[in-house]
């Protein structure tokens, strides 16, 4: 009983009209059932229509591997409906990974021998598209032989089986390469096509290939003339240019055998440029012969004219109304900007014009171009060009548009200031963009500006007052009102408006800022710090920040938490030193971005290691409690609670590691000697600090007797700050034993001139002895 | 070379794919949906290359459907424009004023028209009479075949209505002939395209 199935288009049409995806799939899965029951029973005169509605079924998404042994079976038929249709269902659903695919490659075989071009065409067409490497190994030998063949039709299908069985198995490059060259002297333009592409095929795969056939070149460049000059034949041509595919191929083909060989290059240069000239553009045909006219004179050596020609057939292309032109004119250009860099900055103001097209692939190119086309001379034009179009381009090209616009004015900034604007403006426009050293990058480069320290922190100030949602820009802006606050407060800067400030405004920003839910856990922090550094930068007094900071140490966040408890330890315990903790950092040497990142870690590891040190008694319990944090110098210890020379731990931190020239040094005083007690002061001046001066008091004792309870203490101007680190000990036995020293830390912001009185008490010889002077002769380098 | 070519209507229904790199066919769903994804996202006037993945997509739109090729960093993208051009008029010469339900109801049609102009993603042959003429000779020997056997007799089509848009329906054989479906001009049954490929020559 043969149960009637639907024809093809019955099923399509039933297909087609399921209102739902469960009605369609109702519908498929009923049908499939029939299938496979007629597959089942064998029924070789509808087998071909089960198999093209089963095709029909898996193009819409439903699996149909059942139909493959099917496939088989048609194709070995000797009706042509059943091979044409099993052949189809083979490439379809056959495929290297399944192991059925090999079973074809007998009945290729046999299609192949036998004389019926088209049964030969389908075998060679199924071969080309599924055949995998094994079955190309198998019927080389088959594909050899017809390229030799009468049919004009077998040919063409078989040099381009070759180029398939090729790019499956390289090898085979042996059997096809002799054929070449007879080929080529082919009329047929399918044949002639063929075997080019075959040619292109065996040149990219094997450099032996590639010089074997160098001396065809002038055969190709004979034909490609003749396709230019004279062979206009209705058949062939597309909008009046010969052949376009067949010159494409051409000219791809002398592409590759004329790169790095001068020879071939000079043969063609005639021909390009005959091409170049006269091919008619005005359809897209000819624009694409063009097109890979221009594509091949960039590539081989061809002469300096040529060369200026296509750029300038690019800039044409520009200007063209067809955007599939612009585009691939941008794309070229982009190619040849390293190698033709002078002849592509000529069109660099039609490249800046399509930055404004609303396409995104063209206006992504011409960003790209761009950027490349950035040089110190036009760096501000361009980088204007830029901006404008940071503000109305796409997200999805922004952040490249702001990276590339940041890392152009890095290379090619006229003067620092207009670098602080131009990284200010990208940071107010697309700052959600940027990457995330942009940050690092702008805090060093204000840092290392010392003139523009005023500038930058009210041109910061403003922008943070119009918006605090930018990120990167609130957080370089909390920075530089933390470092340079005293600065936004005093006076007026000539190169912004006059700005009044208030202490008081600047307190409520960053107190917004901190508060804001749009500020990100690192930005708090930078909030945090600068208002804790501007707790000595304001006069006025501190108390709103001290009540910010400790409200702060019962915050949720870890890192906030942590800085607010030491900020407030700051306040309560250690407000002597808040000053010398919070000032100024010193200018940032320009070494790269890592710079800024180790200044900041060692600003970090000088916060932590000068609490380490104490002049209090209490010094021994801070030591401590901090012995728990890692000293960088390891200067943790009971007492004696630090190393022979903690001033060198310290002037080692405070050098930037950029490596600085090393501080001049200043001769050492001997001031005090007393029956061979001996003081002498030795003095560094940190060259990163110019405020500071380190001088290492050292006590030595020569005499038959110990000095004990040696207790030196000093005295400095008003305007000076002195910090005295706990001496070394309080004995120095006799004989010249190990001296006792002592740092002192001097700051002089004022650099006035240093006057220090120094009082020493203690026992020799049974007696105890007190001593006040003033330490004279001190050196001006100390001071100056 | 060419990497695969799809077909595919506005609302993403695929109407034809040709793959001439070996890949599963869970990779190719993947593929055809992502990139039948990105190119129904571009706008009317938007140029037509893009990139995908490490390919380049050329892409035209005739009428309801979407010709969208891949190919590789080397090729010629406007030469490629040409190819798809080509191949929408070879279709038009063969189903006479081609709509996209000929192409569904005749889908191994378009694949038969295809193979005889590429062949492992390259151009076989550059005139269009010769391409035509193949499939021409290629149906009558179909047809000549199928004369041989008498079962086939029982399956034969009824005719084709004239059918009132195509005037230039001319089908390649007599409609009687013509073995187990719509003549070529696809109208069938009677309904109205769903639109011409409005062709720019």
């Amino acid at each position: 009983m043969v149960v009637p199935s639907l024809k093809l288009q019955d099923l399509i049409e039933e297909i087609r009209g399921a209102k739902t995806q469960a009605q369609e799939r109702e519908v498929i899965q009923k049908e499939c059932a029939h299938i496979r029951a007629s597959f089942r029973d064998g029924d070789p005169l509808h087998r071909h229509r089960q198999l093209a509605k089963l095709l029909y079924v898996h193009m819409l998404g439903y699996p149909a591997h059942f139909g493959q042994m099917e496939c088989l079976k048609l194709i070995a038929s000797p009706r042509f409906t059943d091979k044409r249709v099993g052949y189809l269902g083979a490439m379809l659903l056959l495929d290297e990974r399944q192991d059925a695919h090999l079973l074809i490659t007998n009945s290729i075989k046999n299609d192949l021998s036998q004389g019926i071009q088209a049964v030969q065409g389908l075998a060679l067409c199924t071969l080309s598209t599924m055949g995998s490497a094994e079955m190309c190994r198998d019927l080389a030998t088959e594909v050899e032989k017809l390229l030799l063949q009468p049919s004009s039709y077998v040919r063409k299908k078989a040099v381009l089986t070759a180029v398939h069985m090729i790019r499956k198995v390289p090898e085979l490059s042996n059997i096809f390469l002799p054929p070449c060259a007879q080929l080529l002297h082919e009329r047929h333009h399918g044949i002639l096509l063929g075997t080019i592409t075959l040619i292109t095929e065996l040149c990219e795969r094997s450099p032996a290939a590639l010089k074997h056939f160098r001396k065809v070149v002038p055969q190709l460049v004979k034909i490609l003339r003749t396709l230019v000059t004279t062979g206009y034949s209705t058949e062939h041509s597309i909008s009046g240019v010969s052949d376009p595919f067949l010159q494409v191929r051409i000219l791809r083909l002398l592409r590759i055998l004329g790169r790095n060989h001068e020879e071939s290059s000079e043969t063609m240069n005639d021909l390009l440029a005959q091409v170049a000239t006269n091919t008619d553009t005005s359809r897209n045909a000819g624009s694409a012969v063009l097109f890979e006219t221009v594509l091949t004179i960039m590539d081989i050596r061809s002469a300096p004219g040529l060369r200026v020609l296509a750029v300038n057939i690019l800039g044409r292309f520009l200007l063209n109304n067809d955007k599939n032109i612009r585009y691939v004119a941008l794309t070229s250009l982009l190619r040849m900007v390293q190698s033709d860099h002078s002849a592509v900055q000529r069109h660099r103001p039609t490249v800046v014009e399509c930055l404004r097209e609303p396409d995104a692939s063209l206006s992504r190119r011409a960003l790209e171009l761009s950027l490349a086309l950035v040089n110190s001379s036009n760096v501000r034009a361009m980088t204007q060009e830029l901006q404008s179009f940071l503000e109305s381009c796409p997200p999805d090209l922004r952040a490249d548009c702001a990276s590339g616009i940041l890392l152009a004015a890095e290379r090619f900034a006229p003067t620092k200031r207009w670098h602080i604007d131009t990284i200010l403006r990208v940071l107010t426009t697309a700052g959600i963009y940027v990457r995330d050293d942009a940050v690092a990058n702008l805090t060093q480069l204000i840092g290392g500006a010392q003139e523009l320290h005023a500038y930058s922190v009210r041109r910061l100030y403003s922008a943070l007052a119009e918006d605090i949602s930018q990120q990167p820009l609130v957080q370089v802006a909390a920075w530089c009102i933390g470092e340079y606050g005293d600065l936004l407060l005093e006076g007026s800067c000539e190169e912004t408006e006059p700005l009044q400030v208030e202490e008081e405004e600047v307190l409520a920003l960053l107190e917004k800022v901190l508060q804001s839910h749009m500020s990100q856990p690192a930005t708090r922090g930078y909030a945090l710090t600068a208002l804790m550094k501007l707790s000595t930068r304001l006069r006025g007094d501190s108390n709103r920040i001290r009540q910010v900071v400790s409200i702060y140490g019962s915050c949720l966040d870890v890192e906030l938490q942590q800085r607010a408890v030491e900020y407030n330890t700051l306040f309560q315990k250690y407000d002597h030193m808040r000053a010398a903790i919070l000032e100024k950092m010193p200018l940032v040497e320009r070494g790269g971005s890592q710079v800024d990142g180790e200044a900041k870690e060692s600003k970090e590891a000088q916060l932590s290691e000068t609490a380490l040190v104490s002049t209090e008694p209490q010094a021994s319990k801070l030591l401590d409690l901090l012995d728990l944090l890692d000293g960088t110098s390891g200067d943790a210890q009971p007492p004696p609670p630090l190393d022979p020379s903690p001033g060198g731990a310290l002037v080692h931190l405070l050098d930037l590691p950029g490596a600085p020239p090393p501080p001049p040094s200043i001769p050492n005083l001997r001031v005090f000697e007393r029956e061979g007690l001996q003081l002498n002061l030795s003095f560094v001046r940190p060259s990163g600090t110019p405020a500071l001066l380190l001088i290492m008091v050292t006590a030595t004792n020569t005499s038959g007797a110990d000095v004990t309870h040696f207790i030196c203490q000093a005295a400095v101007p008003k305007s000076f700050q002195l910090q005295l680190q706990a001496p070394s000990g309080d004995t120095l036995p006799a004989q010249g034993g190990l001296p006792v020293t002592q740092l002192l830390r001097i700051l002089n912001p004022n650099k006035a001139p240093l006057r220090l009185k120094l009082r020493l008490t203690y026992n020799h010889f049974g007696q105890s002895v007190q001593e006040i002077f003033e330490v004279n002769n001190l050196p001006v380098e100390t001071w100056q | 070379m060419m990497r695969f070519m799809l077909l595919f209507s506005r609302q993403g229904k695929l109407r034809l794919q040709k793959w001439y790199l070996a890949t599963s066919d869970k990779e190719r769903k993947k593929m055809v949906r992502e990139l039948m994804q990105v190119v129904l996202a571009r706008k009317p006037k938007m140029c037509s290359f893009l990139e995908w993945r490490d390919l380049k997509v050329v892409y035209k739109r005739y009428a309801s459907l979407y010709f969208c090729c891949a190919i590789e960093g080397q090729d010629n993208e406007l030469i490629t424009l040409e190819l798809i051009h080509r191949y929408v008029e070879l279709l038009d010469k063969y189903f006479g004023s081609v709509c996209e339900l000929d192409i569904i109801f005749n889908f191994e049609k378009a694949y038969f028209i295809l193979d005889e102009f590429l062949m492992g993603g390259d151009v076989q042959d550059t005139s269009k009479k010769s391409v035509l003429k193949a499939i021409e000779q290629a149906d009558l020997l179909q047809e000549v075949r199928a004369w041989d056997s008498e079962e086939e007799d029982k399956y034969r089509g009824g005719g084709c209505p004239p059918c009132p848009g195509h005037l230039a329906c001319q089908p390649r054989l007599p409609p009687s002939r013509h073995q187990g479906g719509p003549p070529p001009c696809g109208v069938w049954p009677p309904q109205h395209p769903v639109g011409q490929l409005a062709l720019k020559l």
